[in-house]
């Protein structure tokens, strides 16, 4: 078909529409912006359909010299690797602005323009095929989210974005130290290119591998986030507003995980083989952790919170098996988290409101008898997180299971256990706030217009993967196992790519 | 016969020189024409010719640039590179903004239009002087030229205690600075026998890679270091390089803003201009002797500076806290001594012109809009009251936090980028871990600005057209003053464009580069 993506509409149309929306008056602004976001989603579902599952290596290439002095290039493509989470970025920031666009009073521009930005620099990052682009739309990220949450946030918002800026930028500043020398020392004295094709080919030595493994790791150890480094965690989720706690939630976190099948596994092959055990300690700690702690939350979004570093640490446990089912498995993960995320904050936003307020489980209850289509959508959203099997989340959890299991058995038993506990909190949920009785000053009102426009699209395509899953799976399988194989022969007892230089 | 036939005219590069001889008659202009007391003489003439005495210096150094290592003019005293020639670029352009932020500032009236901008151009003078030196007797004398009409300026208002306490203060730290210069530009004249850079250059070279010194000094002499060293501490002093940094806040809070912005800004460039063109230059050779103490001096700076920003309220000494680890930064470009490092220091002088220069000229704006000064507190809510002051602060906050889609970006990108390829990985670390911590005070003041509480303020109808009182006025709305706000937009527009295409700075950069051929 002769059809041409080009990725640089998708990445900037969203900023774009955001910048001349912020001249225009705010009622029709902000419906610019919602409009750009609506083409992005619109270009991400001609780029699925498009995609070729047979053809291999980066589509829709874009390649232009930036800043020469530097060796940056302007460097964007899509593979099976960042397809579906473009997609996802595309799918989840449309129904955001959709809200953000109607539930915003104070100074609506100014939030559609971060809320823009953001999107921009998510899919920048996702879309990036240089280092060094990479790691200025990873950083650029962070900007408007800082802006978001402090100017428009609940309670000590001020406090909670300065904490998660600056979690997530020393993170990304040991990133940008790591990848400048990266850079540097694969050059050895050639031309600079950071380029993830020519470092690809440039492996450093084993010593060089191990540090710079370290400041990537914190980068993306944060932004997941996983434990030990999720400090900022609770606070921010405390304090974001409904629309951006969505895609910081479903989207961002994506982006630090994307980051080590993306770059640290086939760029640092020997030191991923080296730091697997650390990594997956940290994956089924943070399993349990955030298992054990989504248990005990009064609070619905902390459940939640906990939930995800528990996921994220599924995730991750699926990339550090080092084996191409568990790498896949942890990618069709990454999209299936974001989906059941996004619906989830959407509905405990909806019984907020209806608890006049309360945040707390013990103020909500009862609602299903009155607000049916909620209830129902609720139940296919909590059945797809705690993996039932039928839902998109059950392939993708097995997948990394039996990627864990092949090599790394007691890693993946404990692991195990994580599913169930995602059963016992999941359902704890769902009972607090649809069963049991109304609680006085609860109104038992089921989903409005914009409500079910928001999660309702999402749902849907939750049962459409957990039915038809081989259209990620088809899609993902050639790009993750590319990404893995140099790690995964090391594992194996191959030669180490560095000696082998 | 007579005597004068006998007498070797010398040959003066008048061309050379025009950009010098442009700041000077400008500055004799200005100072004649101030002596009339006309109100329009005294707001508008004055300043006018300043500004274009800056430009018509700015066209004749735009005409004298040339690429490659061109040799010095007036017998090897003075360098009319693109290295000169792009650091006076900024000087000019600090000192436009500094004549657009003075034209309603209270020192003006204190001291009189013209003197003040007599004593701003003779400063600028002196930091061309002082960037285009290539001999230690002209590098002394620009950099007092550069420094005694500073001391003047920082007390200009004097009917404020603060700014006298700055102005001497300055004198007494300054002079102690131009002291220990001068003592360690005698001894590595009395070490090497040369006050040219080349003859020094010349007489510690080291030859080949066996590094035989084939010059008439060792690198390692004991004359020879204590000189460097002491040189060294005067110019560390001028650039608030720590230890050297104590006087920095008190001098920048106290002193007239646009002075303060002025003195942020420019001396910073003339110092690490000369620090470069000395060490990197003269002292190639020697490299093994200074640069590890430089590269101490360095990570001390950025952490002291990082750490000391933290607790400050007030913006202006924020700002010089911020301008010391900035000092730091810029160290490590001097430090690698090589041809990537210059074009990096280069890269970061212009970027951190930018970026304070949009600074300063917010808190000028806010310190004549609110009783409250300098304080951070003069930002509260900035965001909602005047969107085109706020925005151009978020930015050179995000930019001197080095946040990507700025210039300040670029430049630590690039610092680092210089550090790590001259084996200086560990100073690029450091940079990343001053950034890290620096975060923590750019933060507020854009959480300040962003952030306030929601208050429901009655709208106010704004006059149709604000009418300074009297010219003067401090209370006058802020749209009374549209230079400010005009140098404070133009200055961040530069650190975002910049940010995004970089690329017509780094080829000013790559001119600059070829300027030392003898770099690595």
């Amino acid at each position: 078909m002769p059809f041409t993506i080009h990725l640089s509409i998708v990445v900037f149309l969203p900023l774009a529409a955001g910048l001349v929306a912020a001249f225009l008056p705010p009622r029709t602004g902000r419906w610019l912006v919602v409009a750009g976001s609506a083409g992005v989603l619109a270009y991400a579902i001609a780029m699925l359909v498009d995609f070729d599952p047979d053809a291999g290596g980066l589509r829709y290439v874009t390649d232009d010299s930036w800043i020469s002095e530097l060796g940056i290039r302007y460097q964007l493509g899509v593979d099976g690797l960042n397809l579906f989470l473009i997609a996802l970025t595309a799918l989840l920031w449309a129904p955001c602005m959709l809200w953000a666009a109607l539930r915003t009073e104070d100074r609506s521009r100014l939030f559609m323009f971060h809320m823009a930005l953001g999107e921009t620099a998510v899919l920048g990052a996702f879309c990036a095929q240089d280092l060094a682009l990479f790691v200025v739309f990873f950083d650029l990220m962070l900007v408007p989210f800082y802006f978001l949450i402090g100017g428009w946030g609940a309670g000590d918002r001020v406090g909670a974005t300065t904490r998660f800026v600056i979690y997530t930028l020393v993170g990304s500043l040991l990133m940008l130290a790591g990848a400048i020398a990266l850079g540097v020392i694969a050059a050895d004295g050639g031309n600079l290119s950071f380029s993830f094709a020519v470092l690809e080919d440039r492996i450093v030595g084993e010593g060089t591998q191990k540090w710079i493994f370290l400041l990537f790791a914190a980068a993306f150890l944060v932004k997941a986030p996983l434990f030990p480094l999720h400090g900022w965690v609770v606070d921010t989720y405390r304090a974001t507003p409904t629309p951006v706690l969505v895609v910081l939630s479903a989207v961002l976190s994506k982006v630090g995980v994307y980051g080590f099948l993306r770059i640290v596994l086939p760029i640092l092959p020997d030191a991923s083989e080296y730091f697997q055990e650390l990594m997956l300690v940290l994956a089924v700690f943070s399993i349990l952790y955030g298992s054990v702690l989504a248990f005990s939350q009064d609070e619905a979004r902390l459940v939640v919170a906990y939930s995800s570093i528990a996921q994220l640490g599924f995730i991750v446990l699926g990339i550090f098996s080092l084996d191409d089912k568990g790498a896949q498995g942890a990618l069709m993960q990454m999209v299936n988290h974001g989906l059941v995320v996004a619906p989830l904050f959407f509905i405990i936003a909806v019984l907020t409101a209806r608890a006049g307020g309360a945040a707390t489980l013990e103020r909500m209850g009862g609602m299903a008898l009155r607000a049916p289509v909620l209830a129902a959508l609720f139940l296919i959203v909590t059945l797809a997180t705690l993996a039932m099997p039928g839902s998109p989340n059950f392939v993708g959890e097995i997948l990394i299971l039996f990627g864990t299991f092949e090599d790394k058995l007691a890693y993946g038993i404990v692991a195990s256990v994580g599913v169930v506990l995602a059963g016992v909190y999941m359902i704890r949920v769902f009972q607090r706030s649809m069963h049991n009785r109304l609680v006085p000053g609860e109104e038992p009102v089921d989903l409005g217009g914009l409500e079910l426009a928001a999660i309702l699209p999402v749902t849907a395509v939750i049962v459409a993967l957990g039915v038809y899953p081989q259209l990620v799976l088809d899609r993902t399988e050639e790009a993750t196992t590319a990404k893995v194989a140099p790690a995964a022969e090391i594992a194996d007892g191959g030669p180490s790519v560095a000696e082998a230089r | 016969m007579t005597a004068l036939a006998q007498v070797q005219a010398p040959d003066i590069d008048y061309q050379g020189l025009a950009p010098l001889f442009a700041l000077v008659g400008g500055s004799v202009v200005v100072l004649l024409a101030g002596l009339f007391k006309g109100a329009w003489v005294q707001r508008v003439l004055v300043p006018a010719l300043a500004a274009a005495a800056l430009l018509c210096a700015m066209g004749f150094s735009i005409a004298n640039w040339e690429t490659g290592d061109s040799a010095p003019i007036i017998e090897g005293a003075l360098a009319i590179d693109a290295f000169a020639q792009f650091t006076a670029m900024l000087f000019y352009l600090a000192g436009l903004a500094t004549v657009a932020l003075s034209v309603r500032a209270p020192v003006t009236r204190e001291t009189g239009m013209g003197e003040y901008m007599c004593l701003l151009l003779g400063s600028i003078a002196g930091m061309v002087i002082l960037a285009g030196a290539e001999n230690l007797v002209t590098l002394f004398v620009g950099f007092e030229l550069l420094s005694i009409p500073l001391y003047v300026l920082c007390a200009g208002e004097v009917r404020r205690a603060r700014s006298l306490e700055s102005g001497l203060k300055y004198l007494v730290v300054g002079s102690v600075g131009s002291a220990t210069l001068l003592y360690g530009l005698a001894l590595i004249y009395g070490a090497t026998g040369s006050t040219d850079f080349s003859g020094i250059a010349e007489a510690i070279r080291l030859e080949g890679v066996t590094g035989i010194a084939s010059g008439t000094v060792s690198t390692t002499d004991p004359l020879l270091l204590t000189g460097v060293a002491m040189t060294a501490t005067g110019l560390a002093f001028k650039a608030s390089v720590a230890p050297f940094h104590q006087w920095t806040p008190d001098v920048y809070q106290g002193a007239p803003t646009p002075i303060t912005s002025f003195m942020a800004v420019a001396t910073k460039v003339a110092a690490f201009a000369v620090a470069l063109r000395f060490f990197d230059q003269a002292l190639a050779d020697a490299a093994t002797q200074w640069a590890p103490a430089l590269a101490a001096l360095a990570t001390a700076t950025i952490l002291i500076g990082n750490l000391g920003a933290i607790a400050q309220r007030s913006l202006k000494r924020m700002l010089a806290w911020s301008g010391v680890a900035q000092a730091g930064y810029l160290l490590a470009g001097v430090v690698v001594g090589s041809k990537l490092g210059l074009q990096a220091t280069a890269f970061y002088l212009a970027a951190y012109l930018f970026m304070n220069v949009a600074a300063f000229a917010v808190v000028v704006a806010r310190e004549r809009t609110t009783e409250l000064g300098d304080d951070i507190d003069s930002l509260r809510d900035l965001g909602r009251a005047s969107p085109w002051l706020a925005w151009p602060m978020t930015i050179a906050m995000f930019a001197l936090a080095g946040i990507p889609g700025t210039a300040g970006f670029i430049g630590k990108f690039y610092l680092i980028d210089a550090s790590v390829a001259g084996d200086y990985a560990w100073l690029g670390l450091a940079i990343v871990v001053g950034s890290m911590i620096s975060l923590v005070y750019y933060l507020r003041v854009i959480a300040v600005m962003w952030m306030g509480r929601f208050e429901i303020s009655l709208p106010t109808i704004p006059p149709r057209r604000v009418r300074p009182v009297g010219g003067w006025s401090p209370e006058a709305d802020a749209r009374a003053q549209p230079e400010v706000a005009a140098v404070a937009i133009l200055a961040a527009a530069a650190t975002i464009v910049f940010g995004i295409a970089p690329s017509p700075l780094f080829d000013l950069a790559r001119d600059v580069g070829s300027s030392f051929s003898a770099l690595p």
